[in-house]
């Protein structure tokens, strides 16, 4: 298994830039996300991790070794796409034989190394079925198989649950990472969805218009967001933005919004002009004595929280509380907001500010 | 607007049950949900109201009146499919009048020009009157074919998962505008769908189905906090409810053979001891997933927690919910 560096790294499509210079270090044993919308550039990463695509720029190192312009047989790498890509003439036991055949291992080894994989993945008693007539998960079990009997230096997997219906892709979801808390291969993982990178990650880079947002752990990346877009993107329902004008200087605690003033982290770093307030639903608490008020507009109960959306001077505002708490709509509540999990924006470049709060996070990237 | 009734309503398709013994009352003005996986019977109940097929037995009673000899047309309901429905060679504006333009209605044009304005206003949809309805993005297509039902003052709305086919975003948008349109036309409304959050969020009232039976009946924390089945626990819940033993913690009532703890409805500190398995950090809580003695049991844990896999700790139910072996609540 392996550490992989990633180093400035590039892809242009004549005038397209899928990737703009791209810096980040998946580390030996890593469940890594690329998380990002459609046409951020993840999947081209991916597929220049695996070889599949040779990068304009920059380079990859797999344990050490520069890769980056090497074929894809010779990189060690395993790659699952989210069409399970199965010989459909073959049975389970011929596709997941077929890349060892294929490298020239000995029958009886060969035979032995898939009974082993099938029984990891469970599937050992559908070995002689044909493939066309099992299941959706099934048939993605087989096509994970595929990608372990060879034990690669990693695995590269690209919305590997994206075609599986929301129940069976929670279980599947929590399959995949017990199966690699059991194996430790190092991991790169595509997906769009938040949540299931949220739920499997170690660790996420959140990718944008072929930029690196951020990177970090999933609850670096929450609580302490780097830009606009990454508060916005995960978590769900997604900060809240409070925009105002005004000014902030290094080492406040408190900015002004329509004349309330509301605390915020001790400020490193000072800003003025348009400015924006973001605050997480669960991070803002109704009570009948706050000086900010906002109007319920609904309330979608949750079993034990419920989210209650509120029209404020400052834009429409979600809140994340405790469902005992009543909440009538057209009520008007007052708010008080948690300071220490305040993370200030400049609206123009998105970019957080830096304060008390993420300081070390922002510091290495 | 209007009562709906359901007297005993049964329905089967050669030997497969459709629905069972169903009997209900859909409250006027109410947001009614019917819950269940494929094949509970939940657009079977909308086709037997909406008269698009006929009840082997029982009886629909709509504002006081059995319908059940009545054609679709008459009964005066609205319904919304799944995937929309809309006239690809008109406009929205063309589409959205069609319901009003059917001679039984006979709807002079200014009344339809205003109902027409009204609905696309409601439904954010008003610059885009003028568009051919393929000129649209999925999103508001459905929301054209939600505004075809909305055009009529129809006795109930019936909507089989209107929004399943709309991405993620959309839906979460989509879900508070219609919670917002019941509670300003005071419609009623019955709504089936197999996603928890939608019943959840939307619902004044839950309908759970199981297999063609209704399995209870009754607000959205009634079913949540207070099921009176195994069954229907399972159905709300995110994460699941755990389901374990009675005697892996003791002192429960008599012919308790099982227990449903909500991962919120754990107390940690005491109890028995689990193994940490893994940690999910999920931004606004951290979900820890334990072994207990052989049973994976899910739990959560404020974010500002630090256990490690392999961490021991204790836990306890808090109120657990009790099940016999049949698996019918005791309480």
């Amino acid at each position: 298994m392996a550490q992989i560096q990633i180093k400035n790294i590039r892809k242009e499509f004549g005038d397209f830039t899928a990737v703009k210079e791209s810096s980040f270090t998946i580390e030996d044993g890593e469940f890594f996300m690329l998380l990002g919308p459609s046409g951020c550039g993840k999947t081209t990463t991916l597929r220049m991790i695996a070889g599949l695509e040779l990068p304009t720029s920059g380079e990859i190192y797999l344990d050490g070794e520069e890769i980056s312009q090497l074929p894809p047989s010779q990189r060690d790498i395993a790659f699952v796409f989210q069409m399970f890509a199965l010989y459909p003439h073959m049975n389970v036991r011929k596709n997941l034989s077929y890349p060892l055949v294929s490298q020239g291992m000995p029958r009886a080894q060969v035979k032995a190394k898939v009974e082993e994989v099938a029984n990891i993945l469970g599937i050992q008693d559908m070995l002689n079925k044909p493939v066309g007539g099992l299941s959706g998960g099934d048939r993605q079990r087989v096509a994970l198989g595929r990608a372990i009997v060879r034990d690669p230096k990693a695995f590269m997997m690209d919305e590997p649950l994206g075609a599986l219906d929301a129940e069976f892709r929670e279980h599947m979801a929590e399959e995949l990472r017990a199966l690699h808390d059991r194996m430790n291969a190092t991991t790169v993982y595509v997906t769009h969805d938040q949540l299931e990178a949220m739920q499997m990650g170690d660790k996420i880079v959140v990718m944008n218009n072929a930029v690196v947002e951020q990177f970090g752990t999933p609850q670096e990346v929450y609580d302490k967001p780097a830009t606009m877009f990454v508060a916005d993107f995960i978590g769900s329902p997604s900060m809240n933005f409070l925009p105002f004008e005004g000014a902030v200087s290094e080492g406040a605690t408190s900015v002004t919004l329509n004349g309330q003033i509301l605390g915020i982290p001790q400020q490193r770093q000072g800003a003025s002009g348009k400015l924006v307030y973001g605050v997480r639903p669960e991070h803002i608490k109704l009570s009948d004595t706050g000086d900010y008020r906002g109007e319920v507009i609904t309330t979608e109960y949750l079993g034990t929280t419920q989210i209650i959306t509120l029209d404020t001077p400052n834009g429409e505002l979600k809140a994340r509380v405790d469902s005992a708490q009543i909440a009538t709509v057209g009520e008007k509540v007052g708010l008080s907001f948690e300071a220490p999990k305040i993370t200030l924006f400049d609206e123009a470049t998105g970019a957080a500010l830096v304060s008390e709060l993420n300081e070390k996070v922002l510091a290495h990237g | 607007m209007a009562e709906v009734i359901l007297k005993n309503l049964s329905k089967s398709y050669g030997d497969q049950v459709g629905i069972a013994d169903v009997s209900l009352t859909i409250p006027d003005g109410s947001f009614v949900v019917l819950l269940g996986p494929t094949g509970a019977g939940k657009t079977t109940t909308l086709r037997l109201i909406s008269g698009l097929d006929k009840a082997d037995q029982g009886e629909v009673w709509i504002g006081g009146r059995q319908v059940d000899n009545e054609m679709p047309a008459q009964r005066d309901v609205a319904m919304v499919f799944q995937q929309y429905s809309l006239y690809p060679h008109l406009t929205v504006r063309e589409n959205l009048a069609f319901p009003l333009k059917s001679p039984v209605l006979k709807t002079p044009p200014d009344e339809i020009e205003r109902k027409v304005n009204d609905v696309a206003s409601v439904l954010q949809i008003s610059h885009k009157l003028d568009n051919k309805a393929t000129a649209l993005s999925g999103g508001e297509m459905q929301r054209v074919s939600i505004g075809r039902a909305l055009v009529r003052d129809p006795a109930i709305f019936l909507m089989d998962e209107p929004l399943s086919s709309l991405d993620a975003k959309l839906r979460t948008d989509l879900r508070v505008e219609l919670k917002r349109i019941h509670a300003s036309l005071g419609a009623t409304l019955l709504y089936v769908t197999h996603d928890q959050i939608e019943a959840m969020t939307m619902a004044t009232h839950i309908g759970v189905l199981d297999h063609g039976r209704l399995a209870q009946f009754g607000s959205p924390r009634d079913i949540y906090e207070n099921p009176n089945s195994l069954y229907v626990a399972g159905r709300l819940g995110q994460p699941r409810i755990n389901i374990l033993p009675a005697d892996l913690f003791g002192g429960m009532p008599e012919g308790t053979t099982q227990i449903g703890m909500r991962p919120e409805h754990i107390t940690q500190g005491e109890g028995v001891e689990a193994q940490v398995q893994r940690v999910e950090h999920l931004g606004d809580q951290n979900r820890l997933h334990l072994n207990l003695q052989g049973h994976d049991v899910i739990t959560i844990a404020d974010p500002a927690t630090d256990y490690e896999p392999g961490a021991v700790l204790k836990i306890a139910p808090n109120n657990p919910l009790c099940f016999d072996a049949t698996g019918a609540r005791i309480r």
